[in-house]
This record gives C-alpha cells, structure tokens and sequence, in this order.
C-alpha cells in the first residue's frame, strides 16, 4: 500500500493529513500490518486535549494491545466511533475510511517536523530489515 | 503504535521448519525462547487460521515441544513406577497405544508442567512436555526418577512434531499413511509409514478442541520439510492452511485447555486448576500428593472460572478481577476475542463466593471497570459426529 504524499509520519507508525490548523490521524499500513486483525478500537471523546508523544488511544488486535500516540498537540473535534462496530476496516484501508480522530493542532507547524512520506517509507523498510536478518 | 524490542534472532532456538516458515512469509515471534510463527499473512492471519480449524483443517509446526523418553530398566516395572511417581494421572491404567493428559506436581502440589504420556510399550512412556519448560522438566525427571529402575532419555531435538488439526484432519492423513486410522481412538496412537517415512508416531492428540492428529517425524529438514508439504498438498481439496502459534492459541482457549504460566504454574494448585479429573489420588503415592490432600484440607480459596465480556472491552492476562466496590478479588490468566463465538472471553482465578455461574465481576482494563459474567466453561465444544444409524 503506498504512503500518501501529503501524509506525515512518526516512528511510532502514525500518520497526520493536517490541513491549515485542521488534522487527521490515523496508524499507517504497516502498524496495521504488524497488529493482525484488529479487533478493538478505544478513541478519545470530542474535546479531550492530546499531547505530543503521548497516548491518546488503544487498537487491539486478538494477540495485543497496542497504544497509539499523538503525533502533535491539539484538541479532539470527531473520533472515528465507526470503528467500534467495524474494527477490521483499520486493516483494509488505514489510510482512508479507517481515521482514527480529527482534531485542532495547537501548534500547526508542529507537523513539518515529521518524516514526509519518502522519509517514512526507508525508516519501515530499515525495520522490516532488522525483523528478517 | 508502539514497537516491541526483541531479543536478536540469532539467540533464539528454531525448529527444523524455521527457513520454512520465514518462506512462507509468516510473522514470526520469540515464544519461550524461540523463534516461532504467531501468523501467516498468507494464510490470511490468525482469525482465519482460527476458523479453518474449526471449520476443515489446518497443520502447525509444534516441534517446539519437548519429548522425554523413560524405560524400564534391568527387569519390567520399573519405568511405569517412576512415571506414576512423577505424575498425577494412573498410568498402569494405560494401554500399550493410549495416552492421556496428565502433570508434574511440586511436593504442594503446584505445577512444575502439564505433559501427555504415551505407553509405547509396558516398559517404555513416552512424555511429552512444554518447550518454556524443557530444561527445568528434565533436570527434575531425571532427579526425581533417581531411585527406579529405569532410564531416562530427552528426545525433544530427534522430533519434528507437526499437529493436523480439525473435522477434516483424518481425511488427509489418510492420504499420507498406510496407517489405520478409523480405528485410532482420541487419545490413542499408533505407527505406520507418513510420506514415506516408516514406523512414524501418530498420535490422536492436540490442543484445539477438535479432532486431530499429532505426529513425530525424523528431525532433519529434508524430512520435516517432506512431510509439510506433502501434508499441504493432501490437504489442498481441503483448504488447509498453516496456523501459527497465535491461533493455537485462541483455539485451546476457547476449549478450556490449561497454558503453563497462565491457568497452571508453581504457584496454582490441581484443586484451583480444577483439574481434579486427571489426577488420581487413590492410585498409591505421588510426588505432589501429600502437598495436594493438605491443599484440599486447607479449603479452596480460588477456582479457576470462565468469563464473557458484558461491557465492550477485551480481559487480557494479568488484568485484575474486582468486585463492586473496587476490591481486587482475582486476576485473569488468558483473555482474548474468541473467533469462533464472536465474543471476548477469560479464564480467571476468582473466590469460590464469585464462581457460580451468572455472577457479575467486573474486569479492570486500563483503569476503567469493564462488566464480565461468569460462564459455563469450555467456551467451546466441538460438535458430536452424527450417530450411525441404529440398527433397530
């Protein structure tokens, strides 16, 4: 699956599609990948404040829980409560229908120090390396 | 999403199917110290791994087990009374050709490990043992079997052992044997010539909750490779696929079968396990058996229950058991969605007080307290094959 362009991306295998002050955030294809089949979703409510770095969420497939963080500050506008009855989309389209939440960036220009899709795609292949060896 | 750190590859011990594995693209993680598939991608991941089982049949590579061979040794007797002293289970009630599920106590009558013994002979038990345990469950056989007559022999590493599980398993094993099979009760075994390879074990066994068999071939590649894939290709009309260790996992969950370090270990007694059935007090003196009639005096104070998710949340092992009003009563040792039943089930040691069925516990995940009932156990049951019609 490609990675979009206009995407940034963490080590911790989130993406941000952000917008001005507006962002979306979801996990990316490969966390997706590593996960299984996800199962469970736990999102934040409309107005809880995320910090960068920090946890603001659960995706769990039926192996493990894995945390998600925020990829920048802000606040909460929409989570994806979509999820909860159908998980399994995360696994099919990560990067689309599958958003995990929107939120208000408190600091936009946060997100250019991010890795931008060329950047991500080496640090993944660097990892499936080391998983292979 | 956060990354887990393992130890390097290299340090870790793999089966003779390993290069196999990694071939066929399956995620791989250290279990116990090994190197062993969790998924495969493939197959189409775990919950289809999970439902293949349940619905046709599916092989795993469980070569991972560790195998201890005791025999008799300068007159007759003397293997089956080491084996009835290290275990708990009758093994003079076996027949040359039967297994059965039994343990390994500690003198209080905790868990060193569960093990399947097979009688391949009157003289001669074949043990087979869990591979986190391997080198702790030798060090104490060989200790404990000291003063028989008998001989003590670990065979884990002349094995690949490969488990074909579910309704059509004999149908494909009886593609690959001459062996006859219609015959082969659960919990039996017997020997007979797999893709070639003469005087093979087969055994009636596994832990899925479904038929199925599991057998022991010659540990070098050429010839677990051989059987791997001519099993894969007998089952092909079946839909087999490779399974990993992560549905393993959810299947032997579902039918209420105990994983050494979550339901059982040396801190849980057989009475807590609640299984009483496989241990055999009348049959003379055991190691564990004294440890186990104090136990029973003492009085229980935690049962073994399972548990179904009332609230949306998943119990995971370790999470704690609490009541009402916040007290901490127990803990769950294995948790996860349950593929088959489509809801999210537990087993969790709780107070006798909460283990009727229908009491509400509520499981503590990520600091919020999730509702959980108490429900009939196994989760799962495999259906009856239909009855022959009778003759009337």
């Amino acid at each position: 699956m490609a990675y979009p362009k206009q995407f940034r991306y963490t080590k911790e295998h989130e993406w941000v599609d952000a917008k001005g002050d507006l962002a979306t955030i979801g996990i990316t294809d490969y966390a997706q990948h590593e996960l299984g089949d996800v199962v469970f979703v736990e999102l934040p409510k409309p107005g809880a404040k995320i910090e960068a770095g920090k946890s603001f969420g659960t995706v769990e497939s039926v192996k493990a829980v894995s945390e998600i963080y925020a990829p920048a500050a802000g606040e909460v506008l929409e989570a994806n409560t979509a999820l909860h009855d159908t998980p399994e989309k995360i696994n099919t389209d990560p990067h689309g229908a599958a958003w995990l939440i929107k939120v208000r960036l408190a600091n936009p220009a946060d997100v250019a120090n991010l890795m931008d899709a060329a950047a991500y795609e080496a640090y993944v292949a660097e990892k499936a390396k080391e998983t292979s060896a | 999403m956060e990354s887990v750190t393992t130890p390097p590859i290299s340090e870790l011990r793999k089966t003779p199917l390993n290069a196999l594995h990694r071939r066929l693209g399956a995620k791989m993680v250290n279990f116990g110290g090994w190197d062993m598939p969790v998924e495969y991608p493939s197959s189409g991941g775990l919950i289809a791994e999970h439902k293949v089982v349940r619905g046709s049949v599916g092989v795993f590579d469980v070569s991972h087990m560790g195998d201890v061979r005791i025999r008799s040794g300068s007159k007759p007797g003397g293997a089956l009374a080491a084996v009835q002293h290290i275990s708990m289970n009758d093994a003079a009630k076996l027949a040359v050709g039967q297994a059965h599920y039994s343990a390994m106590l500690y003198p209080e009558g905790t868990f060193l490990d569960d093990v399947i013994v097979h009688r391949l002979g009157e003289d001669d038990f074949l043990l087979v043992i869990n591979a986190g345990t391997r080198e702790k469950d030798i060090a104490w056989v060989r200790a404990n079997t000291k003063g028989f007559d008998c001989v003590v022999e670990e065979l884990s590493d002349a094995y690949t052992q490969l488990a074909i599980q579910g309704p059509r398993a004999a149908d494909v094993m009886r593609k690959v044997t001459d062996a006859d099979l219609n015959g082969l009760k659960n919990y039996w075994f017997t020997h007979g010539t797999v893709c070639g390879l003469k005087n093979t074990l087969i055994a009636r066994t596994g832990y899925t909750g479904e038929d199925g068999f599991e057998v022991y071939v010659p540990s070098d590649v050429a010839s677990s490779e051989k059987v791997w894939t001519q099993v894969m290709e007998a089952g092909r009309e079946f839909g087999i696929i490779p399974c990993g260790l992560g549905a393993r996992n959810t299947l032997r969950l579902e039918s209420k079968m105990a994983l050494y370090g979550h339901e059982i270990s040396d801190k849980i007694n057989v009475w807590e396990a609640g299984l009483d059935r496989y241990c055999k007090m009348e049959k003379g003196d055991f190691v564990g058996r004294a440890g186990l009639e104090r136990a029973k005096a003492a009085g229980l104070t935690r049962t073994l229950v399972g548990l179904e998710m009332i609230d949306r949340g998943i119990a995971r092992d370790e999470y704690c058991c609490c009541s009402e009003s916040g007290e901490v009563i127990g803990v769950v040792t294995s948790g996860s969605p349950s593929p088959t039943l489509g809801k999210n089930i537990a087993l969790a040691y709780v107070p006798p007080a909460y283990s009727a069925i229908g009491t509400v516990v509520n499981v503590e995940i990520r600091g919020q307290k999730c509702k959980a009932q108490v429900v009939p156990t196994p989760f799962y049951k495999r259906p009856k094959k239909a009855a022959a019609p009778s003759v009337s």
